[in-house]
């Protein structure tokens, strides 16, 4: 493939061949902190590609491709294409992970315990999650969180964080002097900007933490907190996982250990201020 | 660079570990990427157990094995079910393919990958097999009444069977090639000369296995998947020997293919052949060409041989008349 | 004879209470079930020897005091187990 990009994030190398300079150049810079895969032989290979000769360069339309594929999925436009290599990864890792439990939620540290955010799409994770590494968490991880079935530690993913519509103003405001990547507009999701998580997080990708707290946030309500019973945990948590079933056993006693010994809290919360104050609160009362 | 980068490389890191030694870390990729691409990263791993290697590529290894793993699981568990619901029909029932491999713990069934359950019934008794499963909470995949006419008239299977509560689909054969197809093996003496397994179902004695992998290679496909259908062969002749294998072939009209896979066999993954056995022939390289065509990231390349495969291999499925009349059907029912 | 009914044998399961409800991952099947009483006693009730339902009734009248000991939604419960593939009718 022409243009060639890698990166190591966390405990998991990629490798994307891209057709085009510019996805590749998107990614370089803002990856540019992070380290190469290990020994420079990749986990997953990622492709971005014209499906047509003349579509490299007439009305481009980018194709994905790699290791794991979904067959049907459309292709994106070329001003798209940060977006699609994004993707591209998390599909890899939502269809070929096998080392770690991938959970769907969002997770930041504090003295080496971890706070597990997870909820439908719209919830807000990946949003609260980059406000506390605003206010002097270290974020783990936007999208997946990577449980170890043999430790019961959960593992740093920490790739750009997506930000959608709203939460676009929301973090250029409090993340100052953070490298943002280009606005995408009108992307399927509608408005779409990347942020690079910070130093101190990039710095730490490769240190693990020991789960506190699992919360269960929801956006639009007035403030109010309550426990969440294992068994409900249980189910949310493998109907969010994508790879549970294939991880067999070790799933099941990773997931059942987690639950068994994490408090678990839902939170509504009016506005992120509020949020805030409600993780800091329950985090202090643990 | 001298080493080949088709499926070359993959081929010769299965018949020769030790040879991986002089990979360097844009070769281990191209391999690992390649190999997972075939179906075969798990094979892979099995074969280069012990050889030193980088720790990124021993932890993809790692991870492949341990998704076959899960995937044998559940495959083990389809044979399972299957057998609840058929086993006190009466009827034999034999295991096909990779199901039948790890079900009774063969060489191709390490590291294999499996889709699937295939079986093989008498194909007087297809109608109970099939009463039995929908009891048992299979259902059709495609309720069309043209395709299923087709598919029970012609074809050498029931039309595709999914378990409504697992997913899993079952393909239930009453032979191992079309009707239409030319080949026209015999399905009694499959079924009489299967061997029955320690849970009371049955496989194909190891000559009509690698009958079986051939015909399937050649007769109904169009390649894809080759190397690693040919890799169940060679695995199986490595296991078994060949012994009385070119009579088998001839009563199922079915010795050319299994000539050639023999001979592939042997030019990919140097598969040790006796005497009387040729180990080249006429458009070897092509098919040699089409088996290998694909590349470091893991693409299929060569358009053109690939598509002179895909049109061979509907051409053999049906004759001339029956294809166009089918694919004239299919086009009027999209059409209007 | 009536039917038998037999369950997956203990070591093939692994089982977690998770408070009022059981999680349960059967080894052979890959599969996780999260069940809900008198499920978990029944295959507790089956783990030695195959039983009919009208032992294995007994049986769970006597060991585990149980309310819900109705012969018809026994029946349904262990219709529910079969197909799950816990229990096997011989």
């Amino acid at each position: 493939m022409r243009h060639v990009f890698s990166v190591a994030i966390g405990p998991v190398g990629f490798r994307v061949g891209s057709d085009w300079r510019g996805p590749v150049a998107a990614l370089e810079r803002l990856y540019a902190s992070y380290p190469k895969p290990q020994d420079g032989i990749a986990d997953f290979t990622v492709r971005l590609f014209a499906d047509r000769p003349w579509r490299r360069f007439f009305r481009p339309k980018v194709m994905i491709g790699g290791d794991f594929v979904l067959p049907e999925a459309a292709p994106l436009s070329l001003e798209h294409g940060l977006l699609a290599a994004e993707m591209a990864m998390n599909l890899q890792m939502a269809l070929g992970q096998r080392r770690y439990l991938l959970l769907h939620a969002s997770a930041v540290e504090r003295d080496g315990k971890a706070l597990v955010m997870t909820g439908l799409s719209g919830a807000g994770k990946s949003t609260l999650a980059a406000l506390l590494m605003t206010r002097g968490w270290r974020l783990m991880g936007d999208e997946f969180a990577l449980l170890d079935p043999e430790t019961g530690l959960i593992h740093a993913f920490p790739r750009l964080i997506s930000l959608k519509n709203e939460a676009i103003a929301v973090m250029e405001a409090a993340a100052t002097g953070g490298t943002f990547g280009p606005l995408l507009a009108e992307t399927p999701k509608g408005a779409i900007r990347h942020l690079v998580p910070d130093t101190r997080s990039v710095a730490a990708m490769f240190e693990p933490a020991r789960p506190a707290l699992i919360l269960f946030p929801t956006f639009g309500h007035e403030a109010a907190t309550r426990e969440v019973a294992p068994s409900e945990v249980f189910v949310r948590l493998t109907q969010a996982s994508t790879n549970y079933v294939a991880l067999a056993e070790r799933g099941f006693t990773a997931l059942t250990r987690l639950v068994a010994g994490t408090p678990a809290r839902a939170i509504d919360y009016p506005d992120t201020e509020s949020a805030i104050a409600q993780v800091e609160a329950l985090w202090a009362s643990l | 660079m001298g080493v080949a980068l088709d499926g070359h490389l993959l081929a010769r890191a299965l018949a020769d570990p030790a040879s991986v030694a002089t990979l360097d870390s844009a070769g281990w990729q191209a391999l690992l990427t390649m190999a997972r691409a075939e179906l075969l990263s798990a094979t892979l791993a099995h074969r280069l157990d012990g050889i030193a290697k980088p720790v990124a590529a021993q932890r993809f290894l790692d991870d492949a094995k341990a998704s076959c793993a899960q995937g044998r699981l559940v495959a083990l568990w389809e044979v399972e079910m299957a057998r609840r619901a058929l086993g006190d029909l009466g009827v034999p029932v034999v295991l096909l393919k990779g199901s039948a491999f790890i079900a009774a713990g063969l060489a191709a069934g390490q590291g294999r990958f499996v889709g699937d359950l295939d079986i093989l019934v008498p194909r007087a008794e297809l109608d109970r097999v099939e009463a039995a499963l929908l009891g048992a909470g299979w259902e059709w995949v495609k309720p069309d009444p043209y395709d299923d006419a087709y598919y029970r008239r012609w074809m050498h299977e029931l039309p595709p069977l999914i378990h409504r509560e697992r997913d899993r689909m079952i393909d239930v054969h009453h032979t191992i090639l079309p009707l239409t197809a030319r080949p026209t093996p015999d399905a009694d003496a499959l079924i009489a000369d299967s061997i029955a397994l320690p849970n009371g179902l049955h496989m194909l004695n190891s000559d009509d296995m690698i009958c079986h992998a051939a015909a399937h290679l050649f007769a109904d496909g169009d390649l894809s998947g080759g190397m690693r259908n040919l890799w169940d062969i060679h695995c199986l002749v490595d296991d078994f020997g060949i012994a009385g294998l070119a009579e088998r072939a001839r009563r199922h009209g079915l010795a050319s293919a299994v000539r050639r896979a023999l001979r592939l066999s042997h030019a990919l993954y140097d598969t040790q052949l006796p005497d009387g056995w040729a180990r080249s022939g006429s458009d070897d390289d092509l098919y040699l060409r089409r088996l290998t065509a694909r590349d470091g990231w893991g693409r299929q390349t060569r358009p053109i041989t690939r598509l002179a495969f895909y049109v061979r291999s509907h051409w053999l499925r049906m004759p001339p008349l029956m294809l166009a009349r089918h694919l004239w059907t299919k086009w009027r029912k999209q059409a209007g | 004879m009536a039917t038998l009914y037999r369950a997956a044998s203990p070591d093939s399961l692994i089982v977690a209470p998770v408070d009022l409800l059981t999680a349960i991952y059967h080894r052979a099947s890959g599969q996780t079930h999260l069940m809900a009483s008198p499920a978990p006693e029944i295959l507790d009730a089956l783990a030695e020897a195959p039983l009919d339902a009208a032992a294995l009734l007994a049986k769970l009248r006597a060991d585990y005091d149980l309310v819900d000991a109705d012969p018809a939604v026994l029946a349904a419960r262990l219709d529910e187990l079969v197909e799950t593939g816990l229990v096997e009718r011989r």
